[in-house]
């Protein structure tokens, strides 16, 4: 019988399945994968080089553009780490707003996933289906921050604008109607014959793999650890709310998916009860060294002129030191190790993105399954390459 | 007792004084291991029950040449950051390597099989070997960059451009075109600058 040897393959950098730009040399033993190699970097623009080189109210628009699909959560973790070297205290209105928008953009971030994930195994519908709603809520986006998508809101010391009027009545609103998207979505997927036999013991990867690979998120939870920084260490007003930790048992690519629904269930409720606990006062620090003074303030005192001019020529500076602070973002924990030496520019940046040990368990996870399974696996690790190549 | 002295203490008990220095800072605590520790500490504070660092969550290179406060006089220094999930703490650890020139480090890619993309973009960036790592390779940059871009000497714009050359029909580097111009300078004030208190005083 002749010898059949292994052979290689190129999967991607230009492959509707590659989630972006993700090239893949594969060693293929018949239609079983043996080894994968992934080359990454075919985004990279240097995010971290850049920030060095801007002050730090300069450099929070870089935060939008890496995971470009879960914007505000990453501005977050970068605000977050300024005031924790400033020691600036956010006021209770701008904390509320803060975790209602990390909620919505969970949601956001997980109604582009899950149907681009569906559509990966071959369901289209859920796609179009979440479209509208991701429409609807990068509006409220929109009406906060004047952007769909690269929002620039969050600032140190707060937001940049207190919220406009009559917006909270419509996110309530929003949210009576969305548990039904949430359903339909779920009645074309969950107990889908097709969706289970591509998804059901692909890519199992057990709790202590998990754990050494550096999984964080959605992939740690769904193998069964019941770990989230918004429980574990919380921040913002999380540990005022009310909400659950989905946990999957099998750690397969439908447990990850299954994860994944019952978030946006359980950020559905934080979101309401954001909305009902919303308190009154100032959504900003009042310390005008940090943050802008109001318009019209401007026009009338001097010394706000003097500040607003001060703040966005030079910029303020940060206390030297350190700090890694991490958040919750919908894909997993992302951290900004900040190192600061006294300047109005950071001296060093580094940007811990979820996505990034989760791909490098690629090979990991699909040694020994088939080159369809290999694409199943990739859509369940919800790739975005803005903050893989950074 | 508090989790940081809870981790405090877990350390001194496991390492006693093996640490080059042990600091607190806004309620983050930082170690400083010797080059030749290395793979001795990260392997006892990932097994050590006590402490039981089972994740690695971030390792990145830094280049501390322009740094101003005072270092360990090594230019090139790795920072890992642990997570613990079963005592819910972190701790960072920071190893300077020796040479400047050269800068080495053993790889913990043994005990950790995350570190393997970190290393290998910190390899990328900065130039630092990982001794002991299998395939250490450039990750984020071009195929076939040259320099490592994340030095503090390597300058922002890069040193080649890249354009499709008409005569010879394909894709050529030459030398950067733009200049390089600093829209904002880095001002690091002296102490108590426009202190109102100082200012009044003096």
């Amino acid at each position: 019988m002749a010898e059949i040897r292994n052979y290689t393959m190129n999967f991607g950098p230009q492959h509707p399945a590659a989630h972006g730009v993700l090239r893949m040399v594969m060693e293929m033993d018949g239609e079983v994968v043996r080894r994968i190699d992934p080359h990454i970097g075919l985004l990279h623009r240097g995010t971290e080089k850049l920030i060095e080189y801007k002050t730090y109210i300069q450099a929070i628009p870089y935060f939008d553009r890496l995971d470009y699909v879960s914007p505000m959560c990453q501005e977050h973790a970068f605000v977050l780490a300024i005031e924790k070297l400033m020691g600036l205290e956010v006021p209770a209105r701008g904390q509320y707003i803060r975790v209602l928008f990390d909620e919505i953009t969970r949601i956001l971030n997980h109604l582009l996933n899950i149907p681009a994930y569906a559509m990966d195994v071959g369901a289209v519908t859920p796609f179009l289906w979440a479209f509208e709603e991701r429409e609807l809520l990068m509006e409220f986006y929109e009406r906060v921050s004047g952007a769909r998508l690269h929002a620039a809101y969050y600032r140190p010391g707060g937001v940049h604008q207190d919220l406009p009027a009559g917006i909270l009545d419509d996110i309530w609103a929003w949210s009576e109607k969305f548990p039904r998207v949430v359903s339909d979505i779920e009645g074309l997927l969950t107990e889908n014959r097709i969706f289970k036999q591509r998804l059901v013991d692909i890519g199992i990867v057990s709790a202590d793999d998990a754990i050494a690979w550096g999984f964080t998120g959605p992939m740690l939870r769904a193998s069964g650890v019941p770990w989230d920084l918004r429980k574990a260490q919380p921040y913002m007003v999380y540990d005022k709310m009310d909400f659950d930790i989905p946990v999957g048992k099998a750690g397969d690519c439908y447990d990850r998916y299954l994860v994944r629904v019952e978030e946006m269930r359980q950020s559905l409720k934080i979101i309401r009860q954001c909305i009902q606990a919303m308190p009154g006062g100032p959504a900003s620090s009042v310390d005008r060294k940090v943050t802008p003074p109001p318009r019209g303030e401007m026009k009338r005192s001097m010394e706000a002129l003097i500040h607003h001019f001060k703040l966005y020529t030079e910029g303020f500076h940060v206390p030297a030191g350190e700090t890694y602070t991490a958040v919750e973002a919908p894909k997993g924990e992302f951290g900004v190790y900040l190192v600061s030496d006294g300047s109005n520019k950071p001296y060093r940046c580094k940007i811990r993105a979820p996505g990034f040990p989760h791909l490098q368990a690629m090979e990991f996870c699909s040694k020994g399954y088939m080159l369809a399974d290999s694409v199943a696996i990739l859509g369940s690790m919800d790739i975005v390459f803005g903050e893989i190549d950074r | 007792m508090s989790r940081i002295e809870n981790l405090y203490a877990a350390l001194e008990s496991a390492f006693g004084g093996r640490f080059s220095s042990v600091k607190t800072e806004l309620g983050e605590v930082t170690a400083i291991v010797a080059a030749q520790d290395l793979i001795a500490v990260v392997t006892a504070l990932r097994d050590d029950p006590a402490l039981a660092f089972s994740q690695l969550i971030d390792l990145c290179g830094v280049d501390y040449s322009a740094y101003a406060a005072e270092r360990d006089g090594a230019r090139y220094a790795v920072v890992y950051h642990l997570l613990s999930l079963k005592h819910n703490w972190r701790l960072r650890l920071r190893a300077f390597a020796r040479e400047d020139d050269f800068p080495v480090l053993d790889s913990v890619i043994d005990v950790w099989p995350a570190a393997n993309w970190y290393e290998r973009e910190a390899f990328d960036f900065y130039g630092i070997v990982f001794t002991g790592h299998p395939d250490l390779r450039r990750l984020l940059t071009d195929y076939g960059f040259v320099g490592h871009p994340f030095r503090k000497d390597f300058p922002l714009s890069g040193n080649v451009e890249m354009r499709y050359d008409p005569d010879q029909q394909r894709v050529i580097y030459q030398p950067v075109s733009i200049e390089p111009r600093e829209i904002t300078p880095r001002i690091i004030r002296e102490e108590n600058y426009a202190d109102s208190e100082g200012f009044r005083k003096g």
